[in-house]
C-alpha cells in the first residue's frame, strides 16, 4: 500500500562500524518503523536473538507458543493497525509452522515479513539439524521470499521486503537467512529504503479513457449495485469510496474482509454478500443492469454458481491486481489501479442520483429477511441461547467501537452477519483460506496493533482449541483480550452440511470441550461460563469492565443452523432463507 | 474454447528461484509444460523464458497474467505457432561403420538437413534443427539404421514481425492500462524490441 508507507528511515550512524548481520537487521527493522515483533526463537536464529537483546527498548518482541500463533498475531497486527506485520522463526519445524499463516496473508492480502533463521550457508543441502528448503516449501504462498546467506545481502534484501511487502496488492514476504550471515560482521552506513523495483510495478497505471467508460455505464443505469471488499480499506479508500456512493446513490454491499467500510447503519449499505450474506444483494445481483465490483475478487463463496451469476449485468471492476480482471467474471470495463486513485476520478463524473424505486427492492428483501431469519438470531423466543444475540449485546455494550476478531465456522458468518461495524479494520477475520484457529493469536496481533482498543475475539469451540496455547502469550504479555468462546459442543459449520446435505450422519463433529474457565484459570486468565439468557448480559459486561483477558463461555443452542444459504452449487439467486 | 499449443515468451530478472516460482503455477493448475527454455535475452541482465504449453487461451491468458504478477518478471507475452518463429534441435547418435558401409544414410541425412557434428570410429553424432515433425521424421528415417541415442532441445521462439503481431499488441493495449511503450520502458529504452 504505497499510500500507507509508514515513516522510513531516519536510522544513519555517524560513521560507518562494523556489526552483525543481525544487528544490521535489527537497525533495518528500527528504520521501517517497526516496534513489535512476534516471535519464537532457536537454534538457526540465535545470532539474531542474540542481537535482540540489546534493542528491548526500541523493539517489543512478543514471545508466543508456536509459530502459527506468532504469524497469525502478525497477521491480526497488520490488520488492526494497516502496518506490516513482522514475524520471527527459526529453521526446519520453525519455518514450516508459519506456512498456515502465510498462505493466510497471499490469500487474505496481508502485508508482513516473515525473517527465518536458517543452516549456515555451507550446510545448505546437507540435511543439516533443522535445516529445510523454505525457500521452495514457501515460494507458492508468498508475494515473493528470499534466502540470504551473505551479511552485505541483508540491508538491500530488507528495503526489498518491506516495499514488497506494503506496497501494491499487500502480501507476505519471506526472508531465509543462513546463520553465518547472521553472524558476519559488515560495515553499516545506513539504511536505504527501497523504493522502485523495475521488474515490480505495485499498482498499474490508470486509464482515464477506462474511467469515462465506466462512468457512462453507471450513468446510464437503471439498477447498478456496487459490491466492495478488502481492496477499500487496503488502498486506504474508505473516504474516497464513501463519497463514491453518496453521490451515485448506489447501494452497495460487502464482502466479508470488506466489511465496515461504510458504517452498518449507512442506509446506502445493503448488506454482506455471498453464501451466507443477506438476501437483497444476493438475489439481487441477478437482477441489477451495472454491477460494480471494487476491491473484491469474486470469491466462489460470493458469487456461487458461476455460470448463473449476473449474467444480465455489465460488469465493472476496479482493481489493482490485473490478474484479478476477468479471472473468474467477465467484465465489460476494466478500472486498473489503485482506487485511492480511481475512485475519485470517477465519483467527479458521474450523476447525483439517489434510485429510490431500486433501493425499495433491497428494503422489501431485508424486512423479509428480518421475519424469517434475523429476528429470531437477535431475539430469540426459544430457551436456548443463540450465537446472534451474544453477538447482538456485544453491539450495544461495544456500540461498534470494539475490534472484533473471529476464528471459522457458524460463529464467523453470524459475527459477520449481526455486529455492527462504525469503521473498517474492526473485524478481522481468516476469509479466503478458511483458517480455523486464526482468532485467538490474531486477536493478541490486533491488540498490539491497536493497543487503546477493546479487542474481543469470538471463537468456536473447534477452533479455539486448535491454538489455545497461546493463552500463555496473553498471560506473559499481561495484554487484555477478551474472549468469547460460543460453545456449541459441535463442529457447527461442518454439522449444519452434514445436516443438510448428507441425511444427518454426523461424522466425527462432536467435538468435545475441556473446563475452558479451569484452562484459563490456569493461565491466570478470569473467565466464567454462562448456560442461561439472564446471565448472559452481565457475563459480557463483567467481561469487557474487567482490566485483564478474560475467558467467557457462552454454551449455545447445539444444533442451530446458519440461514439465509447459497448452498453449493447454486445459484446467488437460490439463497434459502431456511 | 479450442486447447492449442501457445508459446508463452516471459522477460524476467535473472533470479535464483524464479525458475521454480514460475515452475509452480502450472503445476498447480495440473497443466503440463511441454517445453521450458531459459536463455539471455536482446537486453543484457534479462532473461527470458520461453513456454510451450497445450491449453485454451483463457487459460493461457490468466496464467500470464499470473506469470508476470511475480515480482522478477517484466513481461509476459503468449502466441499461438503462427505468431511465432520457432525451431527445436536434436542429436542423433548412430554407429559409424553403417553411415560409412551405407550411402543410403548419408542421403537420407542430407535429405532431413542433419549434418554431421562428431565422427569417431564407433559412432557418428548427427544434428538437426526444425519444428518437431522435422526433428521426428529423422528418429524413424535412423531407427532401422541403429539409432543409439537420441535428444531434442527445448523449443525457443521468436515472436513474428507481422500484422498479426501489432494487432495483438493492441488487444493488449485494451486491456492493460498503459500503452506498450510505456509498460516496457525498463528495457534500455530500446524501440522496436518487441516489434521485431
Amino acid at each position: 500500500m504505497s499510500t500507507q508507507a509508514q515513516p522510513v528511515l531516519e536510522a544513519t550512524t555517524a560513521e560507518t562500524r562494523e556489526i552483525s548481520g543481525a544487528e544490521v537487521l535489527l537497525r533495518g527493522l528500527l528504520a521501517e518503523g517497526v516496534d513489535t515483533i512476534f516471535g519464537y526463537p532457536g537454534g538457526a536464529i540465535l545470532p539474531i536473538y542474540d542481537a535482540l537483546y540489546d534493542f528491548k527498548e526500541e523493539l517489543n518482541h512478543v514471545l508466543v507458543r508456536h509459530e502459527q500463533g506468532g504469524i497469525h498475531a502478525g497477521q491480526g497486527y497488520a490488520r488492526a493497525s494497516g502496518k506490516v506485520g513482522v514475524v520471527f522463526a527459526t529453521s526446519g519445524p520453525g519455518a514450516t509452522n508459519l506456512i498456515t499463516g502465510l498462505a493466510d496473508a497471499q490469500i487474505d492480502s496481508t502485508p508482513l515479513v516473515c525473517i527465518t533463521g536458517q543452516v549456515f550457508a555451507h550446510l545448505l543441502g546437507s540435511d543439516a539439524f533443522q535445516e529445510t528448503d523454505v525457500i521452495n516449501i514457501t515460494a507458492p504462498v508468498t508475494k515473493w521470499n528470499y534466502q540470504i546467506t551473505e551479511a552485505s545481502e541483508i540491508p538491500s534484501i530488507l528495503a526489498k521486503a518491506f516495499y514488497i511487502a506494503r506496497s501494491g496488492r499487500p502480501g507476505p514476504v519471506l526472508i531465509d537467512i543462513t546463520k553465518n550471515a547472521q553472524l558476519d560482521k559488515i560495515p553499516f552506513a545506513g539504511y536505504e529504503p527501497c523504493t522502485h523495483i523495475r521488474s515490480y510495478r505495485p499498482a498499474p497505471v490508470v486509464r482515464p479513457q477506462a474511467v469515462t467508460q465506466a462512468a457512462d455505464l453507471i450513468n446510464q443505469a437503471q439498477r447498478p449495485l456496487v459490491l466492495w471488499g478488502q481492496g477499500v480499506v487496503l488502498g486506504g479508500a474508505e473516504r474516497e469510496f464513501q463519497a463514491f456512493i453518496e453521490k451515485s446513490g448506489i447501494p452497495a454491499a460487502w464482502t466479508i474482509l470488506g466489511a465496515g467500510v461504510l458504517p452498518a447503519d449507512h442506509p446506502l449499505n445493503v448488506g454482506m454478500l455471498g453464501m451466507h450474506g443477506n438476501y437483497g444483494p444476493n438475489v439481487l445481483t441477478n437482477e441489477c443492469d451495472v454491477l460494480i465490483a471494487i476491491g473484491m475478487r469474486f470469491d466462489d463463496r460470493v458469487t456461487g454458481r458461476l455460470d448463473k451469476y449476473a449474467r444480465q449485468a455489465q460488469v465493472i471492476h476496479l482493481d489493482i491486481d490485473p490478474s484479478e480482471i476477468d479471472k473468474n467474471v467477465a467484465t465489460t470495463v476494466a478500472v486498473w489501479g489503485d482506487c485511492k486513485q480511481t475512485l475519485p476520478m470517477l465519483t467527479r463524473q458521474v450523476a447525483e442520483r439517489t434510485h429510490p424505486a431500486w433501493r425499495q427492492r433491497f428494503a422489501e428483501f431485508q424486512a423479509e429477511e428480518v421475519d424469517v431469519v434475523i429476528r429470531e438470531a437477535l431475539f430469540p423466543t426459544s430457551a436456548e441461547l443463540t450465537m446472534g444475540e451474544v453477538v447482538q449485546q456485544l453491539n450495544e455494550l461495544t456500540q461498534g467501537e470494539a475490534i472484533l476478531v473471529t476464528d471459522v465456522g457458524q460463529h464467523q458468518m453470524v459475527t459477520c452477519r449481526y455486529a455492527r461495524l462504525n469503521e473498517s479494520r474492526r473485524h478481522i477475520t481468516s476469509g479466503g483460506l478458511g483458517t480455523m484457529g486464526f482468532a485467538l493469536p490474531a486477536a493478541i496481533g490486533a491488540k498490539f496493533g491497536q493497543p487503546a482498543r477493546t479487542v474481543v475475539a469470538i471463537i468456536g469451540d473447534g477452533g479455539v482449541q486448535m491454538t489455545i496455547q497461546e493463552l500463555g502469550t496473553l498471560m506473559q504479555t499481561g495484554i487484555a483480550v477478551k474472549i468469547i468462546v460460543l460453545n456449541n459442543q459441535f463442529l457447527g459449520m461442518v454439522r449444519q452440511w452434514q445436516e443438510l446435505f448428507s441425511a444427518r450422519r454426523y461424522s466425527f463433529v462432536d467435538i468435545q470441550s475441556p473446563d475452558y474457565v479451569t484452562v484459563a484459570r490456569g493461565y491466570r486468565i478470569e473467565g466464567q461460563s454462562v448456560t442461561d439468557r439472564a446471565a448472559l448480559g452481565p457475563a459480557l459486561q463483567a467481561m469487557l469492565a474487567h482490566p485483564g483477558s478474560y475467558m467467557l463461555e457462552v454454551m449455545v443452542a447445539q444444533e442451530q443452523n446458519i440461514f439465509p444459504m447459497v448452498p453449493q452449487g447454486c445459484s446467488v439467486s437460490e439463497i434459502r432463507l431456511k | 474454447m479450442e486447447r492449442q499449443e501457445y508459446n508463452i515468451t516471459a522477460y524476467t530478472e535473472n533470479h535464483i528461484g524464479l525458475l521454480n516460482r514460475i515452475a509452480i503455477i502450472f503445476s498447480r493448475r495440473k497443466i503440463n509444460i511441454e517445453s521450458l527454455n531459459t536463455s539471455p535475452s536482446e537486453i543484457e541482465g534479462i532473461h527470458r523464458f520461453n513456454i510451450v504449453i497445450t491449453e485454451t487461451e483463457e487459460v493461457v491468458r490468466k496464467i500470464c497474467r499470473h506469470i508476470e504478477k511475480q515480482v522478477e518478471v517484466l513481461k509476459v507475452y503468449y502466441n499461438t505457432n503462427d505468431e511465432v518463429i520457432w525451431q527445436e534441435m536434436a542429436l542423433y547418435k548412430v554407429p559409424t561403420d553403417i553411415i560409412a558401409e551405407r550411402a543410403l544414410v548419408e542421403r537420407l541425412l542430407r535429405e532431413n538437413g542433419a549434418r554431421a557434428v562428431v565422427i569417431r570410429k564407433d559412432y557418428t553424432v548427427f544434428e538437426t534443427t526444425g519444428h518437431r515433425q522435422e526433428t521426428d521424421n529423422l528418429i524413424r528415417v535412423l531407427e532401422p539404421f541403429g539409432l543409439i541415442e537420441f535428444v531434442r532441445s527445448a523449443r525457443i521462439a521468436i515472436i513474428k514481425a507481422s500484422d498479426g503481431f501489432h494487432l495483438k499488441l493492441n488487444e493488449f493495449e485494451e486491456t492493460q492500462p498503459s500503452d506498450e511503450v510505456i509498460e516496457n520502458e525498463y528495457l534500455n529504452d530500446r524501440d522496436g524490441v518487441f516489434a521485431m
